[in-house]
């Protein structure tokens, strides 16, 4: 069994810190299929349309038939292991220091045979495994096979761990922690067993129902942040910057105003908060992260930001909301970019309508804050980069991977 | 329909660049050097070449293509056989084909690389798309993994123990101390073999073989052009190739050589017993093991006997790898693809650097490349006879 994860100890201020290194990230661009896949948590495989041959590696034509018509599928990954090794070394700075290590083959009952890392308490060869696809620290994807049913301390294995950003033993912050959404993101923290999760606060004066009782929990610490000022954004950074391991950005700022509706104050205040908010912390926080992100048992590992589903395709009665998340979107692809050469992941959380008070007149089902929060702990779990959380967000990308245009037609009258 | 025979084509003057572990020249220095050797050897002029068969995985952005210009070359047949450790009998299949049908009078085949201090990481990091994709990312640097589940798969399936496959190597270090070329120089026992550090369970460090820098040669022409330069050679009496054979097999078990085999001995008009000595692809002990089934040395699955009942080295029953092969010589890249060849031509003619097999008539050697992804794609063997 995986021995349960310990409680890391601080790191000795004179000792060198390990730099951050990456799995080999190159890949074909049909394999990048796979890793697309995995970025939303499916194992995704070519599937010849013509003779239903499921191959891997990806290729460009069917091993079978020869036919060009491969489809990308979701595959189920249960299998055999049909024969394991332990790699005590490896060309890779990366993997130098991680073994040893195992690697396995498994025979997908789909079909093909797949080179897999193995998840500690899969049993020796032959055994059952199910493989699933992750991504890895370069953001790529690998397979994974773990065993057949669920063991204690699963998600403790180190070779999981570098693909996922579980919060435990974690330090996390939560920017804005005052509103519905940030107060269950952080309490989610602490129940899926963060270290601290200090709570971002930009007004300190104003009530909040249930901020209270959420201050006393021994594992929060409510720090003064406003998103919106520079000074104060780098002043926390000066504080705990160097400690975050997983930045968890809930501020927000949203009003119904629709493009032709007078006046810019209120698109500048989103703005201020929805785009340069994130780019004020992606100044301050980002550096100090990328330093960190091979550090220990529990290094600094994510980044996440909470966007909207409207990124994708605007809604024209919240107009200006919509354009600010769909600049933050793509502020956030740059962070994703730019954080990958130290293996931080960025997560984005592109939700439907959620029930909170900007959203009144919007018609069920909308997503209660308990419900996005547990939709980031599972991400941050599972190591998932892109989560459509709730059935409106899952409609919505649907709708717009089928056809983008009629998604926005449809987006008029809502 | 059966093959037709090699007959009045020979290979002649083997040349081997001596190995060196590392080293600052590039792969056109080894490969130079060899056609340099091969033309000393002949006593011909490079004039005289009309064909040219080039393997190296060193050699990029060039091919064989631009070897013509960089050593001023006109040949008017021309080949690069990317197939790594079957490149030789892949070469002299080739070369032989074409002599027999005219194209070409003397075809140099030649394969070499060097091997900078970072060369071996980076040729594994661009080796082919699916390792690329599949296998490089997983941390296996180059086929050690593949071959860790291979040889464990192996052991589970056959019952051959870590000490069967060390007598191989160990054998293999015995014939190699007498080889000037091996860069293992010393001797190695069963309890080195045994105790040596773990590389990819249940590969130890002498089931891997030492990347360096080399080159081999050597020259196919007509019997009677050899005769006529006063050559010594050896006859093709068969020869085989075979790629991605059994791909349904989920883990390889077994190589090409078992579809061609029959075919092989059946143009020889010999079979496995009468070979003098063999020379089998060692990039590592399990891949021996499966030759000499698929060979017909010994039945499937029964190899853990067959090598619990042979000695392996010279002067003993069924010499193998009679120069110490890669494992005690080292892999100069793709010149390990023509370690086997250049060292049974010597055995046939008498001319042996190393340890000689007395009275050599006939020799088996072959080959195994291009862990694509999963397995070795290549194989190939030739079966060579004396004069
Ligand atoms: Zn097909």
């Amino acid at each position: 069994m995986t021995p349960a994860l310990i409680k890391p100890k601080p790191r000795n201020p004179v000792s060198a810190l390990r730099l951050p290194t990456l799995p080999p990230p190159a890949r074909s661009r049909s394999a990048l299929r796979l890793t697309a896949a995995a970025a939303e948590g499916r194992l995704e495989l070519q599937h010849c349309a013509d003779c239903g041959t499921v191959q891997y590696p990806s290729r460009s034509a069917c091993v079978t038939c020869l036919s060009h018509r491969l489809e990308w599928r979701e595959t189920n990954g249960a299998g055999e292991l049909i024969s394991g090794t332990v790699l005590h070394h490896s060309n890779e700075l990366y993997y130098r220091e991680r073994v040893p290590l195992r690697l396995g083959t498994v025979r997908l009952d789909a079909g093909p045979a797949l080179l897999v890392h193995l998840q500690g308490d899969c049993a020796a060869a032959p055994s059952r495994v199910r493989v699933s696809a992750h991504l890895d620290k370069s953001g790529q994807a690998v397979l994974i096979a773990l065993p057949a049913e669920d063991t204690a301390n699963m998600a403790d294995d180190p070779m999981l761990r570098e693909m996922t950003s579980d919060p435990k033993f974690r330090k996390v912050l939560v920017t804005d922690g005052k509103p519905a959404v940030g107060q269950a993101v952080a309490m989610a923290m602490v129940e899926a067993g963060a270290d601290i999760v200090w709570v971002g606060v930009a007004e300190p004066w104003k009530q909040a129902p249930g901020f209270d009782a959420l201050t006393k929990l021994k594992q929060i610490e409510i720090v003064p942040l406003d998103v919106t000022d520079e000074k104060s954004v780098e002043e926390l950074a000066g504080v705990i910057g160097g400690k975050v391991d997983i930045l968890i950005n809930t501020a927000e700022f949203h009003r119904t105003h629709t493009v032709v509706d007078r006046g810019t104050e209120t698109a500048r205040a989103e703005m201020e908060v929805n785009y340069l908010g994130l780019l004020r912390l992606a100044q301050a926080f980002g550096p100090a992260m990328r330093v960190r992100a091979a550090e220990g048992s529990a290094p600094a590992t994510a980044w996440v930001n909470l966007l909207s589903i409207h990124a994708l395709s605007a809604l024209p009665s919240h107009g200006t909301f919509s354009a600010t998340k769909a600049a933050a979107f793509a502020l956030s692809q740059n962070l994703r970019a730019e954080m990958r050469h130290a293996g931080i992941r960025v997560v984005n959380v592109f939700p439907g309508p959620i029930d909170d008070e900007w959203n009144q007149l919007v018609p069920p089902p909308k997503l209660a804050p308990v419900a996005l929060a547990e939709a980031i702990v599972a991400a941050l779990r599972d190591g998932i980069e892109d989560v459509y959380p709730g059935d409106v967000a899952q409609d919505i990308v649907t709708r717009f991977r089928e056809s983008a245009k009629v998604l926005e037609r449809e987006l008029w009258d809502q | 329909m059966s093959r037709a025979s090699y007959e009045g084509v020979v290979i002649a003057a083997p040349v081997t660049i001596p190995y060196v572990r590392y080293s600052t020249k590039d792969a056109h220095w080894f490969l130079g050097r060899v056609l340099a050797a091969l033309m000393k050897s002949a006593g011909i002029k490079k004039s005289r070449l009309d064909g040219l068969c080039v393997s190296s995985f060193t050699l990029f952005p060039d091919t064989a293509v631009g070897l013509t210009q960089h050593f001023g070359l006109s040949p008017r047949w021309l080949d690069h056989i990317p197939m790594g450790g079957a490149c030789g009998v892949v070469a002299l299949r080739r070369a032989a084909r074409a002599v027999q049908a005219g194209d070409a009078e003397i075809v140099a085949c030649i394969a070499g690389d060097t091997n900078h201090v970072d060369s071996f990481r980076q040729n594994l990091a661009n080796f082919s798309r699916f390792a690329r994709d599949a296998v490089y990312p997983f941390g296996a640097g180059g086929p050690n993994a593949s071959f860790a589940l291979l040889t464990s798969y192996y052991m589970n399936q056959c019952g051959i123990e870590a000490a069967d496959f060390g007598k191989l190597c160990v054998a293999q270090r015995d014939n190699a101390l007498m080889f000037p070329h091996a860069l293992f120089k010393k001797p190695l026992t069963l309890d080195d073999y045994l105790n040596a550090r773990p590389i990819a369970d249940p590969l130890k460090l002498f089931d891997c073989v030492m990347p360096c820098a080399g080159a081999e040669g050597f020259l196919v022409m007509t019997e009677a052009e050899a005769r006529r330069l006063d050559l010594s050679f050896a006859r093709i009496l068969g020869a085989i190739e075979r790629h991605n054979a059994f791909p349904d097999d989920p883990i390889q078990l077994r190589g090409g050589w078992t579809l061609d085999c029959d075919d092989l001995y059946a143009q020889a008009g010999v079979g496995a017993a009468d070979m003098d000595f063999v020379q089998v692809y060692d990039d590592y002990p399990v891949i021996e093991v499966m030759q000499l089934e698929d060979l017909g040395f010994c039945p499937k699955s029964e190899g853990v006997d067959f090598v619990r009942r042979n000695t392996f080295t010279v002067g003993g029953t069924l010499p193998l790898n009679t120069s110490g092969g890669q494992l005690s010589v080292g892999q100069a890249g793709a010149a390990g693809g023509y370690l086997g060849l250049t060292e049974a031509v010597r055995q046939l003619t008498g001319h042996t650097l190393g340890a000689k097999v007395e009275k050599a008539r006939r020799g088996l050697v072959s080959g195994f490349g291009m862990v694509n992804y999963d397995r070795g794609l290549c194989s190939g063997a030739a079966i060579l006879g004396a004069p």
